[in-house]
C-alpha cells in the first residue's frame, strides 16, 4: 500500500507518543497497521476522518460561498440546485455553513483530545511509575475531578466564570473535565507494564526513571490510551455541540454545528432542513471517531479478539 | 463487608468535599465578578449587590465562605432565584417529574440493553452480533438532541404514535422522552452485557456446568447472566452522570418541566443561581448515587471485599 495510506492525522496524539517504537522495532504496531489496513471498518472512518479534517483546514475546498453573506429575500429556502442544503432564516447558504461549521468541532475535539492525554500520560505515568505517597495524591486529585458530571460541570463553569465564550474557554472546560478518565487508563497501564522483566533489567543497567518511562514503559502502555483517545475525539465532539445547543457552548456569529441545532430547534416543523444537515455532519463526525477507536483497539489490544 | 463499607465510606468523604469544593471555587472565588456575571447583562444597584455578597457570605476568607455555603445546602437551601423564591422549592417541585422520566428511562435501557447483549454475545460473530454491535454504534454516535428532535419528527410528529411535548397526557407523554433519554445508555448496556456474556462463556465455571450436564438454558440464563450482570450495575452509576445531562437535553426539547429543563430555563434567563444551584444538587445526587452502587457491587461480587 502507498504512503499515502498511513494512520491518518486523528491518531497524532497516541502515534506521536508511540514513536519510540516506530519504524525500528516494529512489533505491536507494525503488525496493527498490517491488519487495519485490510479492515473495511478502518478505511471507511479513516477516510471519513482525513475528509472531515480538509473540511475543517479547508473549507474553501468544499465551498466558494461565504457563509456569512446572506441575504434576508433568501430566508428560510428548502434544499434546491442553488442552495444544496436551502438557507437559514438569515438567509444564508446552509451548505456553505454546515462546512465551515466543520473547523470548529474537529479543532475542539481535537485540542481537548491531545491536551488532556498529555496531562493524563505524564502524571499517569509519575503516578503509575513512582506509586507511593505521589501515586496517592494524584490518585486523590483525579477521584475528586472525575466525580463531577462533564456536561453538568460544563454548564456550571461555562455559565458562571465566562461572560464571553469562544472556543478557547469551551476546550478548557472540555480538557479541565475530561483528563481525570484519561489518567486512570494510562496510570493503571503504566502499572501494569512496570512489573515487567525487562523494565526490572533496564534498571538494574542504570538506566534513569525518565528513560525508562519514555522508552520502555510508555511504547508498551499507550495502546489502551491510544484507543480511548480516539473515541474521545467523538465524545468531546458530541459534548461541545450539546453545550453550545444549551447556550452554554459557543456564541454566535460563530459558526457550530451544536449552534446551528439549538438555533433551528424552534422550526424543526416548518423548516426540518435546518435541523437534519448539522445533525447527519455530527452524527458522521462523531461516528467516524468512534468507529476509528473500535478498529483501533481490536488491533490493538489482541486480547479482545 | 463491615471494613470494606468503612473503607469506601472514608474515601468518600474527602472526594465529596473535594468536588464540592471545586465547584464552589469555580463558581464564586474565580477572580472577576461572579454577581456582575449572575445579572448577564444587565447592571445590578448597589443595593442588591451588597444583599447578594451578604447571602453568599462573600467577604468572608473562601474556607469559611465555603463552609457556610455548604452549611446552607446541607439544610436545603441553594439559593434564590430572581423573584426570591428559593432553588429548593423550585427543585422539589421539578423533581418528581424528573424522577419518572429517568426511571422509565432506566427500566427502558436496562431491560432492552440487557437483552440485546444477551442475544449478541451468546453466538458471538453471528448475525443478530454483528446487527447489535452496529447499530449501537450508530445509536451512541448520533448525539443525544439529534436523537431527540428525529424522534419527535418521525414518530411523534410523521406516525403520531406519542405525544412528543409536554406532560399533559400522563405516561404516554414520557414514552418518548424516555426512549432518547435511555438510547445511548442502552446501546452501552448492550455493549457491555456482550463483551461480559462473551468473557464468562469461556470462564471455567462454565464449561464445568455444562460438563455436568445443565441444559444450556440454565448454564447461560443463571450461571452466566448473573456474573456478566456485575459490570453492568458499576454502569449504572457512572450512566447517572451522563442521564442527568441528558435529561437537561431530552427534557428541553420534549417540553418537559422537569429538573433539567430548569436548568436550562435558568441559562436561557441568565439566572445564575438557578442554574448552579440545581447541578450543585445533581452532582450531590451523582456522587451518593455512586457511593451507593459501590456498595451495592461489594454485595453482588465477594472478589471485590476482600481485595
Amino acid at each position: 500500500m502507498s504512503e499515502r495510506e498511513r494512520v491518518p492525522d486523528p491518531l497524532a496524539p497516541g502515534a506521536a507518543e508511540a514513536e519510540p517504537v516506530g519504524g525500528r522495532e516494529g512489533g505491536l504496531y507494525a503488525d496493527a497497521w498490517r491488519q487495519l489496513r485490510r479492515r473495511p471498518i478502518f478505511v471507511i472512518s479513516g477516510v471519513l476522518i482525513l475528509i472531515l479534517i480538509t473540511m475543517a483546514l479547508f473549507p474553501s475546498l468544499f465551498t466558494r460561498i461565504d457563509p456569512r453573506a446572506c441575504n434576508l429575500a433568501d430566508s428560510l429556502l428548502r434544499p434546491s440546485s442553488e442552495h444544496w442544503f436551502g438557507t437559514d432564516v438569515q438567509g444564508c447558504d446552509y451548505y456553505a455553513r454546515t462546512i465551515h461549521g466543520a473547523r470548529v468541532s474537529i479543532s475542539i475535539g481535537i485540542l481537548v483530545t491531545v491536551s488532556s492525554t498529555f496531562i493524563a500520560v505524564v502524571f499517569g505515568s509519575i503516578a503509575g511509575y513512582y506509586g507511593g505517597l505521589v501515586d496517592t495524591i494524584i490518585a486523590r486529585i483525579t477521584d475528586v475531578w472525575f466525580a463531577i458530571p462533564t456536561i453538568l460541570g460544563g454548564i456550571v463553569i461555562l455559565r458562571s466564570i465566562f461572560s464571553e465564550r469562544g472556543l478557547f474557554q469551551v476546550s478548557l472546560v472540555l480538557i479541565v473535565l475530561g483528563w481525570p478518565t484519561m489518567l486512570r487508563l494510562a496510570r493503571s497501564a503504566v502499572m501494569s507494564v512496570k512489573e515487567m522483566d525487562y523494565v526490572d533489567s533496564a534498571r538494574a543497567l542504570g538506566v534513569r526513571d525518565f528513560r525508562i518511562i519514555r522508552r520502555h514503559i510508555l511504547p508498551n502502555a499507550i495502546a489502551p490510551v491510544v484507543v480511548y483517545a480516539t473515541i474521545t475525539v467523538g465524545v468531546i465532539i458530541s459534548a461541545e455541540a450539546a453545550l453550545s445547543f444549551l447556550g452554554v457552548g459557543l456564541q454566535l456569529p460563530a459558526i457550530s454545528w451544536g449552534l446551528m441545532i439549538s438555533v433551528a430547534q424552534n422550526r424543526i416543523l416548518t423548516a426540518p432542513h435546518l435541523l437534519l444537515f448539522p445533525g447527519l455532519f455530527l452524527s458522521v463526525t462523531v461516528f467516524s471517531f468512534i468507529l476509528m477507536g473500535d478498529a483501533l483497539r481490536d488491533a490493538l489490544d489482541p486480547r479482545l479478539r | 463487608m463491615g471494613r470494606y463499607l468503612i473503607r469506601r465510606l472514608l474515601q468518600f468523604i474527602p472526594v465529596f468535599f473535594g468536588a464540592t469544593l471545586l465547584i464552589f471555587v469555580m463558581v464564586w472565588a474565580i477572580p472577576g465578578d461572579p454577581i456582575a456575571a449572575l445579572a448577564g447583562d444587565r447592571v445590578l444597584p448597589d443595593q442588591v449587590l451588597d444583599e447578594i455578597r451578604d447571602q453568599y457570605h462573600l467577604d468572608d476568607p473562601l474556607l469559611v465562605q465555603y463552609a457556610k455555603y455548604m452549611g446552607d445546602v446541607f439544610q436545603g437551601d441553594f439559593g434564590e432565584d430572581f423573584r426570591g423564591r428559593p432553588v429548593w422549592d423550585l427543585m422539589a417541585q421539578r423533581l418528581p417529574i424528573t424522577i419518572r422520566l429517568a426511571l422509565l428511562a432506566f427500566g427502558f435501557e436496562l431491560v432492552l440493553g440487557v437483552i440485546a447483549g444477551i442475544v449478541a454475545g451468546v453466538r458471538k460473530g453471528g448475525f443478530m452480533d454483528n446487527l447489535v454491535l452496529i447499530s449501537t454504534l450508530v445509536v451512541i454516535a448520533i448525539p443525544i438532541f439529534v436523537l431527540g428532535f428525529l424522534a419527535q419528527l418521525l414518530i411523534g410528529v410523521q406516525f403520531g404514535w406519542f405525544p412528543v411535548s409536554g406532560i399533559q397526557r400522563g405516561f404516554m407523554s414520557y414514552v418518548l422522552p424516555a426512549m432518547v433519554l435511555g438510547s445511548v445508555s442502552l446501546a452501552y448496556i448492550a455493549r457491555l452485557t456482550r463483551t461480559s456474556i462473551v468473557e464468562n462463556l469461556r470462564a471455567d465455571y462454565v464449561r464445568t456446568a455444562t460438563a455436568k450436564g445443565l441444559p444450556r438454558r440454565r448454564v447461560v440464563g443463571i450461571h452466566t447472566f448473573r456474573n456478566s450482570m456485575i459490570p453492568v450495575v458499576t454502569f449504572l452509576a457512572i450512566d447517572l452522570g451522563a442521564l442527568m445531562g441528558g435529561a437537561i437535553i431530552t427534557e428541553t426539547i420534549f417540553n418537559i418541566p422537569g429538573i433539567g429543563r430548569a436548568v436550562f430555563e435558568g441559562v436561557q434567563r441568565q439566572e445564575g443561581t438557578v442554574v448552579v444551584g440545581i447541578v450543585t444538587f445533581l452532582v450531590l445526587i451523582y456522587m451518593i448515587a455512586n457511593l451507593l452502587v459501590d456498595v451495592l457491587y461489594a454485595v453482588l461480587d465477594p472478589r471485590i471485599r476482600y481485595e
